[in-house]
């Protein structure tokens, strides 16, 4: 698998990153290094590896349903880089 | 000036019982050091002076009162910037969280709290804990103190090179893929990274959070210790913290190794190993067998692939943990009046340096339609197999060891071109995180003049085999009483 | 026959009415100043961390039970990523291949045939934050007071043949939940929602036809409506020929049409993956069972038992049992009398009639089970005729007092004193002489008159029974 510029561009879409050309090439070339690496897990056989998400052996960690105190609402718009009566305010989806 | 090198932490823990030094004395010498030698070594990105003042004056008057003291009274504290403190700046050494006020605390923390430590303040390291050198921090790299021109280590440089430079007497850091144990291994400290579970990850924000885990970094192995129990512990606010007894750390630094059985994996000092470093740690073990082990050549015949896995599972959980960072709720955020896509995109962009959208970029792709099974799901089965070599070897030794590191420290812009490069330093500790175990690396020579670290892995929740093996190597030696000049 | 069959899958969320958030503990109350149910969790913060609501899980399960839907054994949670103001963590913790329910069904009800509409699966998941638009559309207003809600997400087969269908069954999911009690299921408050898929297809051919999503219907008829709408205009479309754009399109109420959402849709790519700070479930036979334990008659049972048990028509039970609530109050009812057929006539009568006219939901009124079931007792004891118990039932709406304080306070006794009738009746027949005359030369509408004028002198108290028959022994005299 090789990656392109128009797939760079594309992931960066999803990741909501702006780059420059210079950048798209950079990472473009980078992320096709870091891959073709990563083509030496298939090497490995894993057909009847099951995927490891966790090394914890637990299951079931759940709390009750009790409400706890919240913030107040000064404290949540603390770092708010825009607020509006008592609500962060952003920019609209132009379409 | 005393030196806070000078006195091991019982030591000072009488001083302070006897009235001898108090902790506002203890505090200053702390930020005289850091006014003395941080422009050098530059590990601190916030100071909390007056508040670390604050504490100290407190910690005192109980002092003065008879109250009781805890386990880390008096003692100062860096902590590393991606640990938050309730209204004490914490950027992650990002642009992206330059303003940022935590409106709460980490449970370690509060932790360090309970035990009457003093907060100092809070360290350098790589943007967001991405790195292994600390040159990706948005404000300046770390220098080791050993040798300015060197890096440090990462990604906590900062928490690695305040210990060093006796600037704190302990920090906090945390550990994805090597980042406590390995900046240990360049800066000369002892550097311990718990097993996946036993310290809270709530309040460290997170890089990949099924191998992060915060750990302390110390002078010596029975600090690590102390730090250890006051941070150890379930904690109900994070679903994988793991309910396990606490032992009593301290209690199992009995300098008694004989009969310990020792694995020594031949991938770990074999090719891509600096012959320097692979002496040193022969030697270590030589004196480790004079203490009674016996050690032998194992293999974990997976270790090759550790990397690729790594970097694969690493960077997709990166890749939605700091997706969060979108300029809505904190942080920066960069609105030119373009809308809402314009500022997601401008705030992230400029926010972000460049290795941290790197592995945005890397982690994307991982997971993206088409690409899970490849490279996600293939990287989270061969986790398994990386976890089953250390269980198989685990069978028959108590511990692991190797070298923490292939080289010693290497110099401040040799390998910022090349990611790949950059990454494979991080061969021999990122196994240990996919399998979610225990290890300490901890000071066991120099190779031109910079420090050597050995590292011992230890079976999962047995911390105290680590540090017994840890604690006995150092009783027996010096190298952890060597102090770089600044 | 119409020559297109018309294709309808529903995907309907349901909040749970947990009192605390799924993955925190700030409330989940209705109503509060904006920001104020919120903490580091559910804002989103660096560094914090979730943890799972049990009981919004044993909602979950009791609600996919209920829905005949398998319980996995292992269930997991895995993060659906998206960027959007009202998201956080930019990623919903959801549930992708490994739902807490799949495969179930429930029975749906229309033009008198009974159908069974498959439902796919059921999963958990948190609720995002609410966006208010202000300065002309310019810029949004952020409140996450109802970030990390729990919700279920219903996904049905598309086994949906009409809007009238798409209807039924979600009136249905509405009523089990209602049932079940684990949600309060308001469509107008949002704590019902429901999203569509819909297509048409040549009829008799079996390969579905292009869908569209319609999204935005926010109340039953809106649903039925949008629907409709959707149905007609692709029909226009394949009409002339044309084809239909799979696109998400939004129900616009004002104007009583769908509109096309693109431009704002782009191609989502979630990347699920299984959430890290989360813990798989592992739900055992044991777990199971306690919650099966739980889950109370559902609809279709208690209709069933309804016709057999007190002979009322399917239509009639299915009427009340449709809402919790209704088949509640007729159960309540026949605790204070045993004529459950006088119950069923009042509710499928004046109460049905006054809560539709009024617009009010059953909770609204005041009248209690006691006291339906105690005027009907009333009734038949004599006590009051049927045409004062519809004026005691009245005030029983609006006061909630019991029927014979009522009948005390207001005097509605029916007069049943023979010589007290008979003295009425004497002197309506004596003020009367044209309409004995008329009755006497065989026309008898001129008793109905009399009758009606010694009801009219006893304000309506006089018992009919005695009426009728002393009247005809003093005409007859």
């Amino acid at each position: 698998m090789s990656i392109t510029v128009k797939d760079v561009q594309h992931v960066a879409k999803l990741a909501r990153l702006q780059l420059s050309p210079e950048e798209e090439a950079t990472f473009t070339e980078q992320m096709n290094a870091i891959l073709q690496y990563a083509e030496k897990l298939n090497e490995l056989d894993t057909e009847n590896v099951k995927p490891t998400t966790h090394v914890l052996q637990v299951s079931n960690v759940m709390r009750d349903d009790v409400v706890k105190e919240s913030l107040s609402q000064e404290e949540a718009l603390l770092n708010a880089p825009e607020d509006e009566d008592g609500h962060f305010k952003v920019p609209a989806v132009l379409e | 000036m005393l030196s806070l090198f000078q006195y091991r932490l019982p030591e000072l823990h009488n001083m302070l019982h006897n009235k001898e030094l108090s902790v506002s004395e203890l505090t200053e010498q702390s930020l005289a050091a850091i006014a003395e030698r941080d422009d050098k070594v530059h590990a601190f990105l916030t100071l909390n002076e007056e508040g670390a003042r604050q504490s100290a004056r407190a910690l005192d008057d109980k002092l003065a009162s008879g109250g009781a003291r805890g386990l880390l009274f008096g003692l100062p504290a860096g902590i590393k910037d991606n640990i938050v403190t309730k209204g004490l700046r914490t950027t992650c050494a990002s642009k992206f969280l330059d303003n940022f006020q935590p409106i709460y605390d980490a449970t370690v923390v509060s932790k360090l709290r309970q035990a009457d430590a003093v907060t100092i303040g809070k360290l350098n390291m790589d943007e967001f804990a991405m790195g292994g050198s600390n040159e990706n921090s948005a404000y300046g790299a770390v220098r080791n103190p050993w040798n300015l021109e060197h890096v440090p280590g990462g990604s906590s440089g900062g928490s690695a090179a305040a210990v060093a430079a006796g600037e704190v007497l302990f920090a906090l850091g945390s550990d994805t893929g090597g980042s406590i144990r390995q900046p240990a291994s360049y800066c000369g400290v002892v550097g311990l990274k718990p097993t996946y579970g036993l310290v809270s990850r709530y309040g460290l924000v997170a890089f990949a959070s099924s191998l992060d885990q915060i750990g302390p970094l110390t002078r010596n192995v029975e600090d690590s210790a102390y730090v250890l129990q006051a941070i150890a512990g379930y904690d109900a606010q994070d679903s994988t913290s793991a309910k396990v007894d606490i032992p009593d750390y301290l209690s199992a630094l009995t300098g008694d190794i004989s009969g310990l059985r020792i694995g020594v994996p031949k991938e770990y000092i074999g090719e891509g190993v600096d012959a320097s470093v692979r002496e040193t740690v022969l030697s270590a073990l030589k004196v480790l067998e004079g203490l009674g082990a016996v050690w032998e050549e194992v293999s974990l015949p997976h270790t090759e692939y550790a990397v690729a896995t790594y970097y694969l599972l690493a960077s997709s959980e990166a890749s939605s943990n700091l997706a969060r960072f979108d300029g809505v709720r904190y942080g920066v955020r960069v609105d030119e009046g373009g809308g809402l896509l314009d500022l997601y995109h401008n705030s992230r962009s400029r926010g972000f340096g460049p290795e941290v959208k790197r592995r945005i970029m890397l982690g994307t792709y991982a997971l993206s339609s088409g690409y899970y099974d490849a490279y996600y799901l293939k990287a989270q089965k061969v986790r398994t197999l990386i976890k089953q070599d250390f269980d198989e070897v685990f069978k028959k030794y108590d511990v692991i060891i190797g070298p923490t590191a292939p080289t010693t420290a290497f110099k401040l812009g040799s390998q910022t071109e090349d990611p790949l490069t950059m990454y494979l330093n991080d061969i021999l500790t990122i196994p240990v995180n996919l399998a979610g175990i225990p290890a300490v690396s901890i000071p066991c020579g120099f190779a031109g003049g910079l420090p050597v670290g050995l590292q011992i892995i230890g079976k999962e929740f047995d911390e105290s085999t680590v540090l017994r093996v840890a604690h006995a190597f150092e009783q027996n030696t010096d190298y952890h009483k060597e102090r770089p000049q600044l | 026959m119409s020559k297109y069959e018309t294709v309808i899958g529903l995907e309907v969320h349901v909040e749970l009415h947990t009192k605390s958030k799924i993955f925190c503990g700030c409330s989940t109350e209705f109503g509060a100043p904006p920001n104020t149910h919120t903490c580091p969790v559910c804002l989103g913060h660096p560094g914090v961390l979730p943890v799972l609501n049990r009981q919004a899980v044993e909602y979950a399960m009791k609600a996919a039970m209920a829905l005949n839907c398998t319980i996995g054994d292992v269930s997991k949670f895995d993060r659906k990523n998206y960027f959007y103001p009202d998201s956080p963590k930019a990623y919903q913790i959801s549930q992708y291949d490994q739902p807490i329910g799949l495969n179930g069904w429930i029975d749906i009800e229309v033009n008198g045939e009974t159908k069974r509409i498959g439902i796919t699966r059921l999963h958990l998941e948190e609720d995002a934050g609410k966006l208010t638009h202000v300065d002309g559309g310019f810029a949004s207003l952020v409140d996450f007071n109802r970030v990390g809600t729990p919700l279920i997400e219903i996904v049905s087969e598309p086994d949906l043949r009409s809007p009238e269908e798409a209807r039924a069954y979600l009136e249905k999911i509405r009523a089990i939940m209602q049932y079940c009690d684990v949600s309060d299921v308001k469509m107008e408050e949002g704590s019902m929602r429901c999203d569509a898929n819909i297509s048409l297809r040549p009829a008799g051919q079996e390969e579905f036809g292009i869908r569209a999503e319609l999204k935005n219907m926010n109340s039953f008829r809106g649903v039925l409506r949008g629907l409709e709408y959707e149905q007609f205009r692709q029909g226009e479309i394949l009409d002339d020929g044309g084809v239909v754009v799979q696109e998400t399109r939004r129900w616009d109420e004002a104007q009583g049409k769908t509109l096309s959402m693109r431009g704002k849709e782009e191609a989502h790519d979630y990347r699920y993956f299984p959430d890290p700070d989360l813990i798989v479930l592992h739900i055992d036979d044991a777990w199971k069972e306690s919650i099966r334990q739980t889950i109370p008659e559902l609809p279709d049972a208690r209709q069933a038992r309804y016709s057999e048990e007190y002979g009322l028509t399917a239509y009639d039970a299915g009427v009340l049992t449709s809402s919790k609530l209704l088949a509640d109050f007729f159960e309540g009812s026949l605790a204070y009398t045993k004529d459950a057929k006088a119950v069923a006539n009042w509710m499928m009568g004046d109460l049905l009639a006054y809560l539709n006219g009024s617009n009010l939901e059953l909770s609204e009124v005041k009248i209690t089970p006691q006291g339906l079931g105690e005027m009907i007792g009333l009734i038949a004891g004599g006590t009051i005729s049927s045409k004062i118990a519809k004026t005691v039932f009245k005030e029983m709406l609006e006061s909630g007092k019991l029927p014979a304080v009522i009948v005390e306070e207001k005097g509605l006794v029916q007069i049943s004193d023979e010589g007290a009738i008979k003295k009425i009746v004497e002197d309506v027949v004596a003020a009367n002489p044209q309409s004995v005359e008329d009755y006497k030369a065989g026309k008898q509408k001129a008793i109905g008159f009399l009758v009606g004028q010694v009801m009219k002198e006893s304000k309506g108290k006089a018992n009919p029974g005695l009426v009728n028959t002393l009247l005809a022994e003093v005409l007859n005299s």
